[in-house]
Protein backbone atom coordinates (compact mmCIF):
# COMPACT_ATOMS: atom_id res chain seq x y z
CA UNK A 1 0.00 0.00 0.00
CA UNK A 2 1.34 3.40 -0.89
CA UNK A 3 0.19 5.27 2.15
CA UNK A 4 2.18 8.21 3.41
CA UNK A 5 5.84 7.56 3.68
CA UNK A 6 6.71 7.39 7.35
CA UNK A 7 8.45 10.66 8.23
CA UNK A 8 10.29 8.94 11.04
CA UNK A 9 12.94 6.36 10.17
CA UNK A 10 12.12 3.03 11.70
CA UNK A 11 14.83 3.08 14.31
CA UNK A 12 12.93 2.08 17.35
CA UNK A 13 16.06 2.54 19.43
CA UNK A 14 15.70 4.56 22.63
CA UNK A 15 15.74 8.33 22.57
CA UNK A 16 18.75 10.00 21.04
CA UNK A 17 21.37 9.05 23.57
CA UNK A 18 24.16 10.42 21.41
CA UNK A 19 26.95 12.33 23.09
CA UNK A 20 25.89 15.90 22.83
CA UNK A 21 28.95 18.20 22.84
CA UNK A 22 27.05 20.71 24.97
CA UNK A 23 26.32 17.99 27.49
CA UNK A 24 30.00 17.13 27.63
CA UNK A 25 30.97 20.72 28.40
CA UNK A 26 28.39 20.62 31.15
CA UNK A 27 30.05 17.53 32.62
CA UNK A 28 33.46 19.14 32.52
CA UNK A 29 32.13 22.29 34.16
CA UNK A 30 30.51 20.17 36.88
CA UNK A 31 33.85 18.63 37.76
CA UNK A 32 35.63 21.97 37.56
CA UNK A 33 33.21 23.59 39.95
CA UNK A 34 33.65 20.74 42.42
CA UNK A 35 37.38 21.36 42.61
CA UNK A 36 36.81 25.10 42.69
CA UNK A 37 34.46 24.78 45.66
CA UNK A 38 36.86 22.61 47.65
CA UNK A 39 39.68 25.01 46.71
CA UNK A 40 37.81 28.03 48.02
CA UNK A 41 36.93 26.16 51.20
CA UNK A 42 40.59 25.24 51.67
CA UNK A 43 41.68 28.81 51.05
CA UNK A 44 39.12 30.14 53.52
CA UNK A 45 40.20 27.72 56.23
CA UNK A 46 43.81 28.79 55.64
CA UNK A 47 42.96 32.46 56.27
CA UNK A 48 42.33 31.67 59.90
CA UNK A 49 38.54 31.69 59.85
CA UNK A 50 37.27 29.06 62.23
CA UNK A 51 36.82 26.35 59.61
CA UNK A 52 38.36 22.89 59.48
CA UNK A 53 40.43 22.35 56.34
CA UNK A 54 39.53 19.61 53.85
CA UNK A 55 42.36 17.30 55.08
CA UNK A 56 41.16 17.64 58.66
CA UNK A 57 37.63 16.70 57.63
CA UNK A 58 38.95 13.81 55.60
CA UNK A 59 40.94 12.60 58.57
CA UNK A 60 37.86 12.80 60.77
CA UNK A 61 35.89 10.85 58.18
CA UNK A 62 38.54 8.13 57.99
CA UNK A 63 38.61 7.82 61.75
CA UNK A 64 34.83 7.65 62.05
CA UNK A 65 34.70 5.09 59.28
CA UNK A 66 37.48 3.00 60.77
CA UNK A 67 35.86 2.61 64.19
CA UNK A 68 32.51 1.88 62.58
CA UNK A 69 30.69 4.90 63.98
CA UNK A 70 30.06 6.43 60.56
CA UNK A 71 28.52 3.21 59.17
CA UNK A 72 26.36 2.74 62.23
CA UNK A 73 25.10 6.29 62.02
CA UNK A 74 24.43 6.04 58.31
CA UNK A 75 22.59 2.79 58.78
CA UNK A 76 20.50 4.22 61.62
CA UNK A 77 19.54 7.34 59.66
CA UNK A 78 18.89 5.49 56.42
CA UNK A 79 16.73 2.89 58.15
CA UNK A 80 14.59 5.64 59.64
CA UNK A 81 14.26 7.51 56.37
CA UNK A 82 13.49 4.47 54.28
CA UNK A 83 10.99 3.06 56.79
CA UNK A 84 9.18 6.37 57.13
CA UNK A 85 9.32 6.98 53.41
CA UNK A 86 8.08 3.51 52.51
CA UNK A 87 5.17 3.73 54.95
CA UNK A 88 4.35 7.27 53.87
CA UNK A 89 4.21 6.54 50.15
CA UNK A 90 2.51 3.19 50.67
CA UNK A 91 -0.34 5.04 52.31
CA UNK A 92 -0.19 8.17 50.14
CA UNK A 93 -0.67 6.40 46.81
CA UNK A 94 -3.99 4.70 47.61
CA UNK A 95 -5.24 7.75 49.52
CA UNK A 96 -4.26 10.02 46.62
CA UNK A 97 -6.04 7.73 44.16
CA UNK A 98 -9.21 7.65 46.23
CA UNK A 99 -9.13 11.43 46.56
CA UNK A 100 -8.70 11.88 42.82
CA UNK A 101 -11.27 9.27 41.80
CA UNK A 102 -14.13 9.89 44.23
CA UNK A 103 -15.41 13.41 44.74
CA UNK A 104 -16.70 12.55 48.22
CA UNK A 105 -13.26 11.38 49.31
CA UNK A 106 -11.72 14.58 48.05
CA UNK A 107 -14.28 16.63 49.95
CA UNK A 108 -13.55 14.72 53.15
CA UNK A 109 -9.77 14.47 52.97
CA UNK A 110 -8.45 17.45 51.08
CA UNK A 111 -8.96 20.05 53.85
CA UNK A 112 -6.96 17.89 56.27
CA UNK A 113 -4.17 17.23 53.84
CA UNK A 114 -3.91 20.92 52.99
CA UNK A 115 -4.00 21.85 56.67
CA UNK A 116 -1.28 19.44 57.77
CA UNK A 117 0.81 20.40 54.79
CA UNK A 118 1.14 23.93 56.13
CA UNK A 119 2.62 22.63 59.42
CA UNK A 120 6.36 22.01 59.08
CA UNK A 121 7.00 18.36 60.05
CA UNK A 122 9.50 19.52 62.67
CA UNK A 123 6.74 21.35 64.50
CA UNK A 124 5.10 17.96 65.05
CA UNK A 125 8.14 16.57 66.88
CA UNK A 126 7.31 17.88 70.37
CA UNK A 127 3.83 16.39 70.09
CA UNK A 128 5.18 13.11 68.70
CA UNK A 129 7.64 12.78 71.58
CA UNK A 130 5.01 13.45 74.19
CA UNK A 131 2.67 10.89 72.63
CA UNK A 132 5.15 8.24 71.57
CA UNK A 133 8.15 8.60 73.83
CA UNK A 134 11.72 8.99 72.69
CA UNK A 135 12.24 5.68 70.87
CA UNK A 136 12.22 5.09 67.14
CA UNK A 137 8.51 5.64 66.79
CA UNK A 138 8.25 9.44 66.93
CA UNK A 139 11.17 9.86 64.51
CA UNK A 140 9.75 7.46 61.98
CA UNK A 141 6.33 8.99 62.44
CA UNK A 142 7.53 12.47 61.60
CA UNK A 143 9.37 11.21 58.51
CA UNK A 144 6.33 9.21 57.52
CA UNK A 145 4.18 12.32 57.76
CA UNK A 146 6.55 14.39 55.67
CA UNK A 147 6.73 11.76 52.94
CA UNK A 148 3.01 11.08 53.04
CA UNK A 149 1.91 14.68 52.68
CA UNK A 150 4.05 15.53 49.70
CA UNK A 151 3.29 12.27 47.91
CA UNK A 152 -0.46 12.31 48.51
CA UNK A 153 -0.87 15.72 46.91
CA UNK A 154 0.89 14.82 43.71
CA UNK A 155 -0.80 11.43 43.38
CA UNK A 156 -4.12 13.16 43.76
CA UNK A 157 -3.19 15.77 41.17
CA UNK A 158 -1.98 13.02 38.86
CA UNK A 159 -5.36 11.31 38.97
CA UNK A 160 -7.28 14.55 38.48
CA UNK A 161 -5.31 15.54 35.40
CA UNK A 162 -5.81 12.25 33.52
CA UNK A 163 -7.01 13.15 30.03
CA UNK A 164 -10.80 12.65 29.70
CA UNK A 165 -10.32 11.55 26.09
CA UNK A 166 -8.16 8.62 27.19
CA UNK A 167 -10.84 7.52 29.62
CA UNK A 168 -13.47 7.86 26.90
CA UNK A 169 -11.27 5.92 24.50
CA UNK A 170 -11.05 3.08 27.04
CA UNK A 171 -14.82 3.18 27.61
CA UNK A 172 -15.65 2.86 23.92
CA UNK A 173 -13.25 -0.08 23.75
CA UNK A 174 -15.41 -1.79 26.32
CA UNK A 175 -13.46 -1.07 29.52
CA UNK A 176 -15.41 -0.75 32.77
CA UNK A 177 -14.43 1.32 35.80
CA UNK A 178 -12.04 -1.26 37.28
CA UNK A 179 -10.12 -1.70 34.05
CA UNK A 180 -10.09 2.03 33.39
CA UNK A 181 -8.63 2.59 36.82
CA UNK A 182 -5.94 -0.07 36.56
CA UNK A 183 -5.07 0.29 32.89
CA UNK A 184 -5.53 4.01 32.29
CA UNK A 185 -5.62 6.06 35.47
CA UNK A 186 -2.73 4.33 37.20
CA UNK A 187 -0.25 4.51 34.30
CA UNK A 188 -1.35 8.02 33.32
CA UNK A 189 -0.66 9.32 36.82
CA UNK A 190 2.63 7.47 37.33
CA UNK A 191 4.75 10.49 36.33
CA UNK A 192 3.02 12.59 38.97
CA UNK A 193 3.38 9.90 41.62
CA UNK A 194 7.09 9.61 40.96
CA UNK A 195 7.58 13.35 41.22
CA UNK A 196 5.70 13.18 44.51
CA UNK A 197 7.93 10.36 45.70
CA UNK A 198 11.03 12.38 44.90
CA UNK A 199 9.73 15.38 46.79
CA UNK A 200 8.65 13.05 49.60
CA UNK A 201 12.07 11.46 49.84
CA UNK A 202 13.64 14.89 49.93
CA UNK A 203 11.48 16.03 52.80
CA UNK A 204 11.91 12.71 54.63
CA UNK A 205 15.66 13.09 54.47
CA UNK A 206 15.44 16.72 55.57
CA UNK A 207 13.32 15.69 58.52
CA UNK A 208 15.41 12.78 59.78
CA UNK A 209 18.40 14.85 60.80
CA UNK A 210 16.23 17.25 62.72
CA UNK A 211 14.39 14.38 64.37
CA UNK A 212 17.68 12.85 65.49
CA UNK A 213 18.82 16.13 66.98
CA UNK A 214 16.11 15.78 69.57
CA UNK A 215 16.54 12.37 71.03
CA UNK A 216 18.66 9.53 69.65
CA UNK A 217 21.55 7.25 70.51
CA UNK A 218 22.87 7.05 66.99
CA UNK A 219 22.38 8.53 63.56
CA UNK A 220 23.98 11.28 61.52
CA UNK A 221 21.96 14.01 63.21
CA UNK A 222 22.78 12.65 66.65
CA UNK A 223 26.50 12.50 65.77
CA UNK A 224 26.47 16.12 64.71
CA UNK A 225 24.65 17.11 67.87
CA UNK A 226 27.32 15.35 69.96
CA UNK A 227 30.08 16.96 67.92
CA UNK A 228 28.51 20.34 68.59
CA UNK A 229 28.67 19.75 72.35
CA UNK A 230 32.35 18.78 72.19
CA UNK A 231 33.13 21.40 69.58
CA UNK A 232 34.35 18.88 66.98
CA UNK A 233 33.96 20.92 63.81
CA UNK A 234 35.45 18.28 61.44
CA UNK A 235 32.88 15.72 62.60
CA UNK A 236 30.06 18.18 61.93
CA UNK A 237 31.43 18.62 58.43
CA UNK A 238 31.62 14.88 57.86
CA UNK A 239 27.98 14.61 58.92
CA UNK A 240 26.88 17.39 56.60
CA UNK A 241 28.73 16.05 53.60
CA UNK A 242 27.52 12.47 54.12
CA UNK A 243 23.93 13.69 54.46
CA UNK A 244 24.29 15.61 51.21
CA UNK A 245 25.81 12.71 49.32
CA UNK A 246 23.28 10.14 50.54
CA UNK A 247 20.41 12.49 49.72
CA UNK A 248 21.79 12.99 46.24
CA UNK A 249 22.24 9.26 45.64
CA UNK A 250 18.68 8.49 46.72
CA UNK A 251 17.31 11.26 44.54
CA UNK A 252 19.28 10.05 41.51
CA UNK A 253 18.08 6.51 42.09
CA UNK A 254 14.46 7.63 42.02
CA UNK A 255 15.16 9.76 38.96
CA UNK A 256 16.44 6.65 37.23
CA UNK A 257 13.29 4.74 38.15
CA UNK A 258 11.25 7.67 36.88
CA UNK A 259 13.04 7.63 33.53
CA UNK A 260 12.46 3.88 33.22
CA UNK A 261 8.77 4.04 34.06
CA UNK A 262 7.77 7.23 32.30
CA UNK A 263 9.90 7.11 29.16
CA UNK A 264 6.70 6.95 27.11
CA UNK A 265 5.96 10.60 27.76
CA UNK A 266 6.15 12.97 24.83
CA UNK A 267 8.61 15.72 25.60
CA UNK A 268 7.90 19.05 24.04
CA UNK B 1 -41.08 -3.26 8.49
CA UNK B 2 -38.72 -5.72 6.93
CA UNK B 3 -35.68 -6.16 9.18
CA UNK B 4 -33.31 -6.03 6.22
CA UNK B 5 -34.50 -2.55 5.39
CA UNK B 6 -34.26 -1.30 8.91
CA UNK B 7 -31.72 1.53 9.08
CA UNK B 8 -28.42 0.83 10.77
CA UNK B 9 -28.50 4.07 12.72
CA UNK B 10 -31.64 5.95 13.66
CA UNK B 11 -31.47 9.32 15.33
CA UNK B 12 -34.96 10.35 16.28
CA UNK B 13 -35.73 13.99 17.19
CA UNK B 14 -32.80 14.40 19.53
CA UNK B 15 -32.38 17.54 21.57
CA UNK B 16 -29.54 18.43 23.88
CA UNK B 17 -30.14 21.38 26.13
CA UNK B 18 -27.60 23.10 28.33
CA UNK B 19 -28.73 25.45 31.04
CA UNK B 20 -26.63 28.57 30.86
CA UNK B 21 -27.74 30.60 33.82
CA UNK B 22 -31.42 31.17 33.20
CA UNK B 23 -31.12 30.65 29.44
CA UNK B 24 -31.66 27.34 27.76
CA UNK B 25 -29.10 26.62 25.10
CA UNK B 26 -30.07 24.14 22.39
CA UNK B 27 -26.81 22.42 21.40
CA UNK B 28 -29.11 20.16 19.38
CA UNK B 29 -32.62 21.33 18.64
CA UNK B 30 -34.43 18.27 17.35
CA UNK B 31 -32.21 16.33 14.98
CA UNK B 32 -33.41 13.28 13.08
CA UNK B 33 -31.24 11.25 10.75
CA UNK B 34 -31.00 7.68 9.54
CA UNK B 35 -28.02 5.87 8.10
CA UNK B 36 -28.33 2.73 5.99
CA UNK B 37 -26.04 -0.24 6.50
CA UNK B 38 -22.52 0.33 5.14
CA UNK B 39 -23.24 3.92 4.31
CA UNK B 40 -20.49 6.51 4.59
CA UNK B 41 -22.02 9.74 5.83
CA UNK B 42 -20.08 12.89 6.56
CA UNK B 43 -21.36 15.64 8.80
CA UNK B 44 -20.10 19.14 8.15
CA UNK B 45 -20.98 22.45 9.73
CA UNK B 46 -19.61 25.47 11.53
CA UNK B 47 -18.02 24.90 14.88
CA UNK B 48 -20.51 24.82 17.74
CA UNK B 49 -23.37 23.41 15.65
CA UNK B 50 -23.52 20.24 17.75
CA UNK B 51 -21.61 17.77 15.59
CA UNK B 52 -19.59 16.36 18.49
CA UNK B 53 -22.63 16.38 20.73
CA UNK B 54 -24.54 14.25 18.24
CA UNK B 55 -21.64 11.85 17.83
CA UNK B 56 -21.08 11.51 21.57
CA UNK B 57 -24.74 10.66 22.03
CA UNK B 58 -24.45 7.95 19.39
CA UNK B 59 -21.26 6.69 21.01
CA UNK B 60 -23.03 6.49 24.36
CA UNK B 61 -20.60 8.95 25.94
CA UNK B 62 -23.34 11.55 26.37
CA UNK B 63 -27.10 11.47 26.82
CA UNK B 64 -29.72 13.41 24.91
CA UNK B 65 -32.16 15.68 26.73
CA UNK B 66 -34.95 14.17 24.66
CA UNK B 67 -35.26 11.87 21.67
CA UNK B 68 -33.61 8.52 21.01
CA UNK B 69 -30.61 7.08 19.24
CA UNK B 70 -30.77 3.53 17.99
CA UNK B 71 -28.20 1.29 16.40
CA UNK B 72 -29.50 -1.91 14.82
CA UNK B 73 -32.81 -1.06 16.42
CA UNK B 74 -31.30 -1.14 19.89
CA UNK B 75 -31.44 1.93 22.07
CA UNK B 76 -27.99 3.38 22.72
CA UNK B 77 -27.22 3.18 26.43
CA UNK B 78 -23.63 3.83 27.34
CA UNK B 79 -20.59 3.07 25.22
CA UNK B 80 -20.07 -0.30 23.57
CA UNK B 81 -17.26 -1.82 21.52
CA UNK B 82 -19.93 -2.39 18.85
CA UNK B 83 -19.58 1.30 18.09
CA UNK B 84 -15.99 2.22 17.31
CA UNK B 85 -15.01 5.82 18.02
CA UNK B 86 -12.08 7.75 16.65
CA UNK B 87 -11.20 11.02 18.30
CA UNK B 88 -9.49 14.06 16.87
CA UNK B 89 -6.80 13.92 19.57
CA UNK B 90 -5.91 10.31 18.60
CA UNK B 91 -6.40 9.20 22.22
CA UNK B 92 -3.76 6.48 22.00
CA UNK B 93 -2.47 5.22 25.34
CA UNK B 94 1.01 6.75 25.28
CA UNK B 95 2.53 4.08 27.54
CA UNK B 96 1.50 1.25 25.22
CA UNK B 97 3.11 0.29 21.92
CA UNK B 98 1.09 0.36 18.71
CA UNK B 99 0.43 -3.37 19.07
CA UNK B 100 -0.64 -3.11 22.70
CA UNK B 101 -2.90 -0.18 21.85
CA UNK B 102 -4.60 -2.21 19.15
CA UNK B 103 -4.95 -5.15 21.54
CA UNK B 104 -6.34 -3.05 24.40
CA UNK B 105 -10.02 -3.63 23.70
CA UNK B 106 -9.47 -7.30 22.82
CA UNK B 107 -7.69 -7.85 26.10
CA UNK B 108 -10.52 -6.17 27.97
CA UNK B 109 -12.91 -8.52 26.19
CA UNK B 110 -10.69 -11.49 27.25
CA UNK B 111 -9.94 -12.57 23.71
CA UNK B 112 -7.32 -15.33 23.79
CA UNK B 113 -3.71 -14.24 23.33
CA UNK B 114 -3.32 -16.07 20.04
CA UNK B 115 -6.39 -14.53 18.47
CA UNK B 116 -5.49 -11.13 19.88
CA UNK B 117 -2.08 -11.22 18.23
CA UNK B 118 -3.49 -12.39 14.97
CA UNK B 119 -6.16 -9.69 14.82
CA UNK B 120 -3.79 -6.96 15.92
CA UNK B 121 -1.30 -8.07 13.29
CA UNK B 122 -3.97 -8.00 10.60
CA UNK B 123 -5.25 -4.51 11.33
CA UNK B 124 -1.80 -3.06 11.94
CA UNK B 125 -0.89 -4.30 8.50
CA UNK B 126 -4.09 -2.91 7.05
CA UNK B 127 -3.14 0.60 8.18
CA UNK B 128 0.47 0.13 7.08
CA UNK B 129 2.11 0.26 10.51
CA UNK B 130 3.72 -3.18 10.60
CA UNK B 131 7.19 -1.68 10.86
CA UNK B 132 6.07 0.36 13.85
CA UNK B 133 4.11 -2.32 15.68
CA UNK B 134 6.45 -2.17 18.67
CA UNK B 135 6.98 1.58 18.70
CA UNK B 136 5.48 3.87 21.31
CA UNK B 137 3.04 6.55 20.11
CA UNK B 138 5.59 9.27 20.77
CA UNK B 139 7.66 7.88 17.89
CA UNK B 140 4.78 8.29 15.42
CA UNK B 141 3.71 11.26 13.30
CA UNK B 142 0.15 12.56 13.59
CA UNK B 143 -1.04 10.62 10.57
CA UNK B 144 0.48 7.40 11.84
CA UNK B 145 -1.08 7.92 15.26
CA UNK B 146 -4.49 8.29 13.70
CA UNK B 147 -3.93 5.16 11.61
CA UNK B 148 -3.12 3.31 14.80
CA UNK B 149 -6.35 4.61 16.32
CA UNK B 150 -8.23 3.38 13.24
CA UNK B 151 -6.65 -0.06 13.57
CA UNK B 152 -7.56 -0.10 17.26
CA UNK B 153 -11.20 0.68 16.48
CA UNK B 154 -11.36 -1.90 13.68
CA UNK B 155 -9.82 -4.61 15.87
CA UNK B 156 -12.99 -4.67 17.97
CA UNK B 157 -14.95 -5.53 14.83
CA UNK B 158 -17.48 -2.74 15.39
CA UNK B 159 -20.58 -2.54 13.23
CA UNK B 160 -20.36 1.24 13.01
CA UNK B 161 -17.49 3.72 13.11
CA UNK B 162 -17.90 7.19 14.53
CA UNK B 163 -15.15 9.64 13.68
CA UNK B 164 -15.00 13.13 15.13
CA UNK B 165 -12.75 15.31 12.97
CA UNK B 166 -10.13 12.56 12.91
CA UNK B 167 -7.89 14.42 10.46
CA UNK B 168 -8.51 17.85 11.91
CA UNK B 169 -5.05 18.14 13.42
CA UNK B 170 -3.16 17.02 10.32
CA UNK B 171 -1.53 19.15 7.64
CA UNK B 172 -3.29 19.44 4.28
CA UNK B 173 -1.08 16.93 2.48
CA UNK B 174 -1.24 14.21 5.11
CA UNK B 175 -4.95 14.82 5.34
CA UNK B 176 -5.50 14.02 1.66
CA UNK B 177 -3.43 10.85 1.97
CA UNK B 178 -5.34 9.82 5.06
CA UNK B 179 -8.65 10.33 3.25
CA UNK B 180 -7.57 8.04 0.45
CA UNK B 181 -6.23 5.55 2.93
CA UNK B 182 -9.42 5.58 4.97
CA UNK B 183 -11.57 4.95 1.90
CA UNK B 184 -9.25 2.16 0.84
CA UNK B 185 -9.61 0.56 4.27
CA UNK B 186 -13.36 1.08 4.27
CA UNK B 187 -13.75 -0.60 0.90
CA UNK B 188 -11.89 -3.65 2.26
CA UNK B 189 -13.79 -3.69 5.52
CA UNK B 190 -17.18 -2.08 4.94
CA UNK B 191 -18.78 -0.48 7.94
CA UNK B 192 -21.41 2.16 8.54
CA UNK B 193 -19.42 5.32 9.06
CA UNK B 194 -20.37 8.69 10.46
CA UNK B 195 -17.50 11.04 9.84
CA UNK B 196 -17.49 14.56 11.24
CA UNK B 197 -15.44 17.30 9.67
CA UNK B 198 -15.43 21.04 9.18
CA UNK B 199 -13.67 20.66 5.82
CA UNK B 200 -16.08 20.89 2.88
CA UNK B 201 -13.66 19.17 0.50
CA UNK B 202 -13.15 16.27 2.86
CA UNK B 203 -16.89 15.95 3.44
CA UNK B 204 -17.60 15.72 -0.28
CA UNK B 205 -14.72 13.40 -1.15
CA UNK B 206 -15.51 10.72 1.40
CA UNK B 207 -19.27 10.48 1.53
CA UNK B 208 -22.29 8.85 -0.01
CA UNK B 209 -24.23 11.61 1.66
CA UNK B 210 -23.15 14.88 3.22
CA UNK B 211 -25.17 16.16 6.14
CA UNK B 212 -24.81 19.91 6.57
CA UNK B 213 -25.58 21.22 10.03
CA UNK B 214 -26.33 24.70 11.30
CA UNK B 215 -26.01 26.21 14.75
CA UNK B 216 -28.28 27.92 17.28
CA UNK B 217 -30.02 25.60 17.64
CA UNK B 218 -27.92 22.71 16.31
CA UNK B 219 -29.92 21.27 13.42
CA UNK B 220 -29.66 19.67 10.01
CA UNK B 221 -29.60 22.33 7.32
CA UNK B 222 -29.35 20.21 4.21
CA UNK B 223 -28.47 16.74 3.02
CA UNK B 224 -26.48 16.46 -0.20
CA UNK B 225 -26.21 13.16 -2.07
CA UNK B 226 -22.86 12.43 -3.63
CA UNK B 227 -23.37 10.44 -6.79
CA UNK B 228 -19.75 9.60 -7.43
CA UNK B 229 -18.82 5.91 -7.40
CA UNK B 230 -16.19 4.33 -5.16
CA UNK B 231 -13.24 4.02 -5.36
CA UNK B 232 -12.85 7.75 -5.39
CA UNK B 233 -9.89 8.94 -7.39
CA UNK B 234 -7.80 12.03 -7.73
CA UNK B 235 -9.46 12.73 -11.13
CA UNK B 236 -12.82 12.80 -9.40
CA UNK B 237 -11.48 15.21 -6.82
CA UNK B 238 -10.43 17.55 -9.63
CA UNK B 239 -13.53 16.98 -11.75
CA UNK B 240 -16.23 19.44 -12.72
CA UNK B 241 -18.91 17.44 -10.94
CA UNK B 242 -16.93 17.49 -7.74
CA UNK B 243 -16.48 21.25 -7.98
CA UNK B 244 -20.24 21.73 -8.35
CA UNK B 245 -20.84 19.48 -5.40
CA UNK B 246 -18.36 21.38 -3.32
CA UNK B 247 -20.04 24.66 -4.26
CA UNK B 248 -23.38 23.36 -3.20
CA UNK B 249 -22.07 22.18 0.15
CA UNK B 250 -20.02 25.33 0.63
CA UNK B 251 -23.12 27.47 0.19
CA UNK B 252 -25.09 25.35 2.59
CA UNK B 253 -22.35 25.69 5.20
CA UNK B 254 -21.33 29.30 4.83
CA UNK B 255 -24.54 31.01 3.80
CA UNK B 256 -26.89 29.58 6.32
CA UNK B 257 -30.25 31.23 6.62
CA UNK B 258 -31.63 30.98 10.13
CA UNK B 259 -34.35 28.65 8.88
CA UNK B 260 -35.84 26.14 11.22
CA UNK B 261 -39.15 25.98 12.98
CA UNK B 262 -37.58 26.53 16.31
CA UNK B 263 -35.28 29.39 15.26
CA UNK B 264 -38.09 31.01 13.38
CA UNK B 265 -40.00 31.15 16.61
CA UNK B 266 -37.00 32.41 18.55
CA UNK B 267 -36.02 35.10 16.04
CA UNK B 268 -39.63 36.18 15.69
CA UNK B 269 -39.77 36.60 19.46
CA UNK B 270 -36.56 38.57 19.58
CA UNK B 271 -37.71 40.79 16.74
CA UNK B 272 -40.99 41.57 18.43
CA UNK B 273 -39.14 42.38 21.66
CA UNK B 274 -36.83 44.77 19.84
CA UNK B 275 -39.54 46.70 18.05
N1 LIG C 1 -20.94 20.90 28.81
C1 LIG C 1 -21.42 21.92 28.08
N2 LIG C 1 -22.02 22.95 28.69
C2 LIG C 1 -22.51 23.99 27.96
N3 LIG C 1 -22.46 24.06 26.62
C3 LIG C 1 -21.86 23.05 25.97
C4 LIG C 1 -21.31 21.93 26.65
N4 LIG C 1 -20.79 21.08 25.74
C5 LIG C 1 -21.01 21.65 24.54
N5 LIG C 1 -21.64 22.83 24.68
C6 LIG C 1 -22.06 23.72 23.59
O1 LIG C 1 -22.80 22.99 22.67
C7 LIG C 1 -22.55 23.46 21.37
C8 LIG C 1 -22.22 22.30 20.46
O2 LIG C 1 -20.96 21.77 20.80
P1 LIG C 1 -20.22 20.67 19.92
O3 LIG C 1 -21.15 19.53 19.74
O4 LIG C 1 -18.93 20.41 20.53
O5 LIG C 1 -20.03 21.46 18.54
P2 LIG C 1 -19.14 21.06 17.29
O6 LIG C 1 -18.55 19.73 17.53
O7 LIG C 1 -20.09 21.10 16.13
O8 LIG C 1 -18.12 22.14 17.16
C9 LIG C 1 -21.42 24.46 21.45
O9 LIG C 1 -21.94 25.76 21.31
C10 LIG C 1 -20.88 24.25 22.82
O10 LIG C 1 -20.43 25.47 23.36
MG1 LIG D 1 -16.51 19.11 17.69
Amino acid sequence: MSVDAPPVTPTIAPLTRRKDPRQQTQRILNVVTLFLGVGIWWALSATGINLPSPPEVLAAAVKLAADGTLWNDMLASLTRVLTGFALGTALAIPVGFVMGWYAWARGLLEPWVQFFRTIPPLAIIPLAIVLMGIGEQPKIFVIFLAAFLSCVISTFQGVVQVDRTLINAARVLGAKDGTIFAKVVVPASTPFILVGMRVGLGSAWATVVAAELIAAQEGLGYRMQQAQIYYQLPTIFVGLIVIGILGLIMDRALLLVEKKLTGWQERR
Amino acid sequence: MNTDERPKIEINDITKVYELGKEQFYALGGVSLTLADNEFVTVVGPSGCGKSTMMNILAGLDEPTSGTARVDGKLVKGPSPERGVIFQQYALFPWLTVRKNVEFGLKTARVSAAERHERAEHFIEMVGLTQFADALPKMLSGGMKQRCAIARAYAMNPSILLMDEPFGALDALTRVKMQEHLLHTWEQEKRTVMFITHDVDEAAFLANRVVVMAARPGRIQKIVNVDLPYPRTEEMRLSREFADLRNEIWHAVYHQSPKSDRTDAITANQESEKS
